[in-house]
């Protein structure tokens, strides 16, 4: 597609591979060729946040005060006890708010949003939720793991999930023993993970497990620990290979069954792409991510890069979903925001609590973000946020140029039509011969039509 | 969802069927409601309909059991917890069953999982994303309705999560100034099935609102004093709504936290006195705008206590527990059996009535919805 990308089709690429692209950015990208743009998206990957994390995420997870709280308990009187297990439940309650306030601040503020798409889209592949987890130390750890590989190789954030601590507990493997063997993470690696539902047998989960047995937590650091006495070293067959496998040989079984490739493929295309892949161009790309032996920024290439992707029918054909539509938001705006935690508790409201995923098999998406309920919700956010220019106060003062920069120009229509072309990806459903021209008036009408919760 | 979303778009092609009144399509379930009752933290059962003629029960909790003077006895063997006076009235004019022993295989016992169990009717080990009665509602195809369900102050749908067309709402003022400036969306259905759903959901939303404005403005006070709580505002609310005839099927209002660890009786007191007097101006509210008859009233918790009480008199997360179904249209009495207080498993009562069956009663016995999902359960000849 040596074609060169005109404003919508450049706006579409770079919402896609992140979240809703600025004016400068979608310049950047303007009159280039689709691959080049990808390449430089890729080339800007980060592979740790920018934000500093937590102080307390350097520290010992709680799990382990709480053990060394439990040997203590036994000096403690019941009322001792009770408050101490008050005092670190409240502690581990107030460290996840800031986690998910750092994230939110790094996607707020990142210079290569595809890293963050990315790390959200694996977020919601292999799911951990904090509930469960209850240590917001292991969350973060797993966090940084999946950013660490978001763009790098499918083999190695495979291999990182298996031994994660915080997934080891989501999933159960910590209770996962030689002589009673817990096929619970087996059964979500087959099923969620790598190949999808229909392409195992039950006997397959069986031997999985078994072959898992042992990979467990380290109680006073933890970190990952294979203990040898509980894992089971006998023999045993996973889709037809014989032997005395253990965890990594599953891994690397999985990676040799080319169904796996097709189903990270069609499920990466769904989120960037969202109309189903056409049979020939997803198996054209499931080889390519193969053959290149599982990296993903060659999986990303391929899918931003097909001319599928690159239809303009497909313009403002996806959802966003509620972090898309927060983070765009902010970062489109510049919101400046007092606090996050309004953020945190907005995205929980329309549906989607970022590091506490309804269950294993993540947030379903799609459609499902907009119900009458949510719909209200969005446009109750979106209108407590405009109701008061001080909450963008850039915008505020900079009006048009704040937005479009020097470009915004005299001419009353064209920075209109400008700002419309930024802010909406088709035309607004509300009729564009109703837009004032006086900026803030303007984006607000915008960001309340129906056609600003696509993407 | 398909389903009903095409028969909104045919019905809109054709208005004179969304002018039809619902009698004249059938609709499923008349005006007929469900007001569900959330039992927010996991409900004692065993301190709510007392087995106060087994010793066992007074074994188990030597501090926190009800006395058998005290309990509002229903037969020789059970009773209520003394502050259910309205309900045992309820119970004794044959207008409220008991349902003993509800729970479901291999339970659970974390809050949060327990109650995705029951809101999304799943079995213990399976995942489901959308609630039971979104799923239920979503293909009724009663173009009569202005909303499926509402929930009242409570941020979560709960059984509503998903495609079926709820709100939740804090009181309808609040609501109707929400939407006041929302756009009605004009035009054909859009190519772009993305833009064309959000358009569909804003035109119900917006059907929706002005159904609610309509019923709403200038309508009755129910008339009636309901406690001055968190509950008693929300069951105001669900009157109202009930009262002024909005047309929807289901209300849901949620109570708690029952989650009694510790020193539970004076919480437990306060809670079931809540539950009961609030339930009370519900009914007296209904009775006099004569919607008693068309309403269902339903309880549900995502599960019982442990049979035995804890050091700190209280009880932990446990299993199967009584729930209570009342309206006009029930047939009163006692269903299901109270569980074995000797035959506990690791602690825990086992359940004889699959929460299911009370949900085939309410959706499909009730609320005339086909539910195929429910096929396998039969009911419990409670409507």
């Amino acid at each position: 597609m040596a074609r060169k990308l005109d404003l919508a089709m450049a706006r579409h690429l770079l919402g896609r591979a992140g979240f809703t692209p600025s004016f400068a950015e979608i310049q950047g990208a303007r009159k280039q060729r689709a691959s080049d743009v990808v390449d430089e998206l890729i080339a800007g990957k980060h592979t740790s946040a920018k934000l500093a994390a937590p102080s307390w995420t350097a520290e010992a997870p709680l799990l382990i005060k709480m053990r060394a709280q439990r040997k203590k308990a036994s000096m403690m009187t019941e009322q001792e006890k009770k408050k101490a297990k008050r005092a670190i439940k409240q502690e581990a309650g107030g460290r996840a708010v800031e986690l998910k306030a750092w994230w939110f601040e790094e996607m707020f503020s990142t210079s290569s949003p595809l890293t963050e798409r990315m790390t959200l889209f694996w977020h919601n592949h292999f799911t951990s939720g904090l509930r469960k987890v209850k240590s917001p130390v292991l969350m973060y750890n797993q966090n940084a793991m999946l950013r660490r590989h978001a763009l790098g190789s499918f083999r190695d954030l495979l291999a990182g999930v298996a031994r994660d601590p915080a997934m080891i507990l989501y999933l159960d493997n910590v209770s996962n023993r030689r002589k009673k063997p817990n096929e619970n993470f087996a059964r979500e690696l087959l099923e969620l993970f790598t190949l999808g539902e229909g392409h195992y047998t039950e006997a397959d989960i069986k031997e999985a497990a078994r072959a898992f047995t042992g990979w467990t937590l380290d109680r006073k650091t933890g970190e990952f620990r294979f203990a040898r006495r509980q894992h089971d070293y006998g023999q045993k067959t996973f889709m037809g290979k014989k032997g005395e496998l253990d965890g990594q040989d599953i891994l690397d079984e999985l990676l040799r069954n080319p169904q796996t490739s097709r189903f990270i493929t069609a499920k990466l295309w769904r989120e960037l792409v969202v109309e189903p892949a056409p049979a020939r161009e997803l198996e054209r790309i499931a080889r390519a991510f193969r053959e290149s032996d599982y990296q993903i920024s060659e999986l990303v290439r391929q899918i931003l890069t097909s001319r599928h992707f690159l239809d303009p029918a497909l313009i403002g054909n996806k959802i966003k979903s509620p972090v898309e539509l927060l983070v765009g938001t902010v970062r489109l705006f510049h919101v400046e925001l007092k606090a996050t935690l309004p953020v945190i508790a907005a995205s929980r409201r329309l549906g989607q609590d970022i590091l506490e995923p309804p269950n294993v098999k993540g947030w379903e998406g799609g459609e499902r973000w907009i119900t009458t309920d949510t719909l209200l919700a969005r446009q109750q956010l979106i209108t407590r946020l405009f109701r008061d220019p001080g909450n963008m106060p850039t915008f505020a003062r900079g009006g048009f140029e704040a937005i479009l920069g020097a470009k915004a120009g005299a001419d009353k229509k064209k920075r209109a039509e400008m700002m419309r072309q930024v802010v909406l990806p088709l035309d607004p459903v509300f009729g564009v011969d109703d837009l004032t021209d006086e900026p803030f008036e303007l984006a607000r009408q915008l960001v309340l039509d129906p056609v600003y919760q696509l993407a | 969802m398909m389903h009903r979303r095409h028969f909104l778009k045919l019905a809109g092609a054709a208005p004179l069927v969304m002018l039809a009144p619902s009698s004249a399509l059938g609709a499923p379930g008349g005006n007929k409601v469900l007001v569900l009752v959330e039992l927010k933290g996991g409900n004692d059962g065993l301190n709510t309909v007392v087995p106060f003629a087994d010793p066992t029960y007074y074994k188990l909790r030597p501090q926190i059991a009800i006395s058998k003077d005290k309990v509002l006895g229903l037969n020789d063997k059970i009773g209520l917890h003394p502050a259910l006076e309205n309900l045992r009235e309820v119970f004794d004019s044959k207008q409220m069953a008991l349902v003993q022993g509800v729970g479901y295989d291999s339970p659970n016992r974390s809050h949060f999982r327990s109650i995705e169990i029951w809101e999304t009717a799943s079995r213990s080990d399976e995942f489901l994303s959308d609630g039971w009665l979104s799923r239920a509602m979503e293909d009724h195809g009663d173009s009569s309705l202005v909303i499926d369900g509402v929930t009242v102050g409570e941020s979560d749908a709960g059984p509503m999560r998903g495609g079926s067309r709820s709100l939740m709402v804090q009181n309808p003022e609040q609501l109707l100034r929400a939407t006041r400036k929302l756009i009605r969306p004009t035009g054909a259905s859009s190519k772009n099935s993305a833009l064309d759903h959000v358009l569909t959901t804003q035109r119900e939303l917006l059907r929706a609102t002005e159904g609610l404005e309509k019923h709403l403005k200038r309508g009755k006070d129910p008339g009636v004093a309901f406690p001055k709580t968190r509950f008693g505002r929300q069951l105001e609310v669900a009157a109202r709504l009930l009262v002024n005839d909005v047309p929807l099927m289901v209300v849901r209002v949620t109570l708690g936290s029952f989650d009694t660890h510790a020193n539970q009786q004076n919480a437990h007191q306060r809670l079931l006195t809540e539950l009961d007097t609030g339930l009370a101006a519900l009914r007296q509210a209904l009775v006099k705008h004569g919607r008693w008859s068309d309403t269902l009233i339903m309880t549900y918790s995502e599960f019982g206590r442990r049979a035995a009480q804890n050091g700190s008199r209280g009880t932990d997360h446990g299993t199967a527990a009584p729930h209570f179904m009342l309206g006009g249209g029930v047939k009163g009495g006692i269903y299901g059996a109270q569980p074995s207080l000797t035959d506990l498993a690791g602690g825990d009562l086992v359940y004889n009535v699959d929460f299911r069956e009370l949900y085939r009663e309410a959706a499909v016995n009730w609320l005339g919805l086909k539910v195929d999902e429910l096929s396998g359960h039969r009911g419990l000849g409670i409507i």
